[in-house]
């Protein structure tokens, strides 16, 4: 009997096994779809209506122009006028508040005097980028009105015109989508090959496998090859998808986008193969695969959290996540638009990984009976 | 029945505490992940690397500049004349954004009072862009307020940073005060997220996979035909869950006031109080995994579907105020939200019964009305 059509026929009993079980298929075919929606329309982290208070001591001139100035923003929800900045306290502490601007009194007079005056803004920043953002947001919008008032007198204003460069829309989904196909990759690869092969184990089928006429590597290649297929029909499908509805920007080439996937999905599934080489149930493979690949992938890769505010030792570690390299590559090439000349370092890591896991996998493997 | 229940309860106990791995995955795997993610998780900004082009290069430009480094936000990463350089160093990563002065920057200021600057940010990750745009706003306002506050013969002490001299127009000065977080640490607020995401998989998760268990192990179907009713089946492995998540959050909580030196302010009465109503809910959701998977690893797959709409809804990663309004509408029935929400507010606001109350009442009606139909759901298939 010849290799090549036991392992075609291996292949497809292994494709009707994944087809079979239709719940586990509908979710690995619609969850990524649905993790794309969710990303797209809740993972948004600029707040478009800031809930403002004013303090005034006494309501003059100066102070209305102020608020008119916060609710005319677009930025700022304007909240009734607080007479006394005490009020402030309970209403930051149940949520209601996120910014109160304290005027001092006699502000109108002061500032017709030409006198230094102070203004204070407390902000609730228990998010501490998020309080940051909206101090700076009310901060501009007082210097606004500082410059208005001595604009008459001939202050100096230094104007800045922005440029936001690779993602001028700001959109959180154009940075989440690169992240996300490394998640669902690594989710498809690592986590369903390992559990796979290790039911195998569990049930003793593999023994059976074993004795078979199937070469060992050919028993994993029949084992993973489904499973690379369906993970990238997933990344097409969630690139499609991300394009079609969130119209995120393809700058760079899509053959190196898949063939940089392709590399990554390998990855994956050597890591998959390592792990149902050295657990014995499928509960500890889905524990090692949880814990070794999902979890470093999403929290050390800089899917969610960026690499360079981490403590030095963590950035250490980033090193060795793949999900980390193949995230700089899939923004590169989405919303840079760079090519083999800029990301070939990480191109080559990823190859490095892929050869050191598949010695591993291969190693660990045991390929005879107990 | 309360007989049977207790030696139900007390075989679940044996059961859990016998089982290395499952111990493992209750006890030590959170807390590690508690330690891991608590450092990892942060959006804080540090400093970034600025590419500055100097087309004045003039003792006001590099005043600028100055004003930049000092603030401490900003590393220089290269500083030339031309905008080629800095262009290439965005595109590789090696700088975040671009300060370009124009020429004649210096003389437009003297002149017209007005000039100018371009600040070329690295958009892709939006909110980092628009933290760095807001540090690099105000300290060029702040140089612009010292340019024009002094007189044209002490501007040359003025730019070096000396002292402000006369003033020859109004000037407001901004104090900041940030609340409940004064050193912006993000571990403070990141931690108390991280925990309770911690015990909701913890607890939804062991729920599915303990019942689920029996099913594939067929022994369900053997408790099925004994007298044990199955109100007192469910009691039996739910309540030793509801502890397990408990004892789990008193750890955890150990862990952050210990290791993370986050502040207790509020009581932890009222902390309490929601932990044990979110665990309801939690569980709940595990019972209604448990009844729609026949395998562990379909139940794996259908509650890491869940909780990630839970996590992403619930105001953990990103300000649940900055969603679309019909998201954070629907983001009312997600238990999660409403418990970050309570423990955050309480341990680093000092929030009391009277602030929170709405986040308890939410809690009870969601725990609740999930838990009651979980088991209507449950009685239904196992009948």
């Amino acid at each position: 009997m010849s290799a090549r059509p036991a392992l075609l026929a291996f292949m497809r009993k292994e494709v009707r096994h994944l087809l079979r079980d239709r719940q586990t298929l509908a979710i690995l075919l619609l969850l990524p779809i649905a993790q794309l929606l969710l990303f797209g329309f809740a993972v948004r982290t600029d707040i478009h209506a800031v809930r403002v208070a004013v303090v005034a001591p006494a309501s003059d001139a100066a102070s209305a122009a102020l608020r008119t100035r916060f609710a005319n923003s677009g930025r700022f929800q304007l909240l009734p006028a607080v007479p006394h900045a005490d009020s402030l306290e309970s209403l930051l502490r149940r949520g209601q508040l996120d910014v109160g601007v304290v005027l001092p009194p006699r502000l109108a007079d002061r500032l017709t005097a030409g006198e230094a005056t102070r203004v204070l803004v407390v902000s609730d920043a228990i998010d501490p980028n998020t309080g940051t953002t909206m101090q700076t947001y009310a901060i501009a919008i007082l210097r606004d009105w500082q410059d208005a008032l001595g604009a008459a007198r001939g202050a100096v204003r230094i104007e800045t015109r922005l440029r936001m460069r690779f993602n001028p829309t700001l959109e959180s989904v154009n940075l989440f989508v690169p992240g996300l196909i490394a998640l669902i990759l690594t989710m498809v690869t690592s986590l369903m090959t390992a559990i796979s092969l290790s039911r195998e184990k569990e049930r003793g089928t593999f023994e059976v496998l074993l004795v078979s006429p199937l070469h060992p590597w050919q028993i994993i290649v029949g084992k993973v090859l489904p499973y690379l297929a369906l993970a990238m029909a997933n990344v097409v499908s969630v690139l499609l998808a991300a394009w079609l509805v969130f119209h995120v920007p393809f700058q760079g080439s899509v053959s190196l986008l898949l063939s940089a996937s392709m590399l990554f999905a390998l990855v994956g599934l050597a890591f998959g193969v390592l792990i149902a080489a050295i657990t014995n149930s499928q509960l500890a493979a889905m524990l090692a695969a949880l814990g070794g690949t999902m979890l470093p992938n999403t929290m050390l890769s800089g899917l969610i959290f960026p690499v360079t505010s981490m403590p030095l030792p963590l950035q250490l570690l980033t090193n060795i996540v793949p999900a980390r390299w193949f995230i700089e590559i899939v923004r590169g090439i989405m919303l840079k638009g760079v090519g083999l000349s800029v990301l070939w370092p990480q191109l080559l890591i990823l190859s490095v990984m892929l050869a050191v896991l598949l010695t591993l996998a291969i190693r660990r493997t045991n390929v005879r009976l107990a | 029945m309360l007989r049977v229940l207790r030696v139900l309860l007390h075989k679940e106990f044996l059961q859990i505490s016998r089982d290395k791995v499952i111990m493992r995955m209750l006890f030590v795997v959170p807390m590690i992940q508690l330690i891991v993610l608590g450092n990892t998780a942060t959006f804080e900004v540090k400093t970034s690397a600025l590419w500055v082009v100097d087309q004045d290069r003039s003792t006001v430009s590099r005043g600028l500049l100055d004003r930049f480094t000092a603030s401490g936000r900003f590393d220089i990463a290269g500083y030339t004349a031309t905008m080629r350089p800095g262009d290439d160093a965005l595109l590789n990563g090696s700088a975040n954004a671009i300060l370009v002065i124009p020429p004649a920057f210096a003389r437009d200021l003297e002149r017209d009072h007005r000039s100018t600057v371009q600040l070329v940010l690295n958009a892709e990750n939006g909110s980092q862009a628009g933290v760095l745009q807001a540090y690099a706003a105000e300290i060029i306002a702040r140089y612009s307020t010292v340019l024009g506050s002094v007189a044209p013969q002490a501007r040359a002490a003025a730019i070096a940073g000396g002292s402000a001299g006369m003033r020859a127009a109004p000037v407001i000065e901004i104090a900041t005060r940030g609340r409940y977080n004064p050193s912006l640490e993000y571990k403070r607020f990141m931690i108390p997220g991280i925990l309770v995401q911690l015990i909701t998989i913890v607890g939804t998760l062991m729920t599915a996979l303990n019942i689920v268990r029996e099913k594939e192990a067929g022994t369900l179907d053997q408790l099925n035909v004994t007298p044990i009713r199955p109100s007192v089946f469910l009691a039996a492995k739910l309540i030793p869950l509801w502890v397990i998540g408990l004892i789990e959050f008193t750890m955890g909580l150990l862990v952050a006031v210990l290791v993370f030196d986050v502040p207790v302010v509020g009581s932890l009465a009222v902390v309490y109080a929601g932990a044990a109503l979110f665990l309801v809910a939690a569980l709940g959701v595990g019972l209604w995994v448990s009844t729609v998977s026949d395998t562990q690893q379909q139940a794996l797959f259908v509650t890491f579907s869940i909780l990630m709409v839970y996590v992403l809804m619930s105001g953990l990663f990103t300000p649940v105020r900055a969603m679309p309004s019909w998201v954070q509408t629907v983001a009312q029935i997600n238990p999660m939200m409403h418990f970050i929400a309570l423990v955050r507010a309480v341990l680093l606001k000092g929030a009391g019964f009277a602030d929170v109350w709405r986040q308890l009442v939410a809690l009870a009606v969601i725990g609740i009305t999930i838990l009651s139909l979980s088991v209507g759901v449950y009685r239904k298939r196992a009948s």
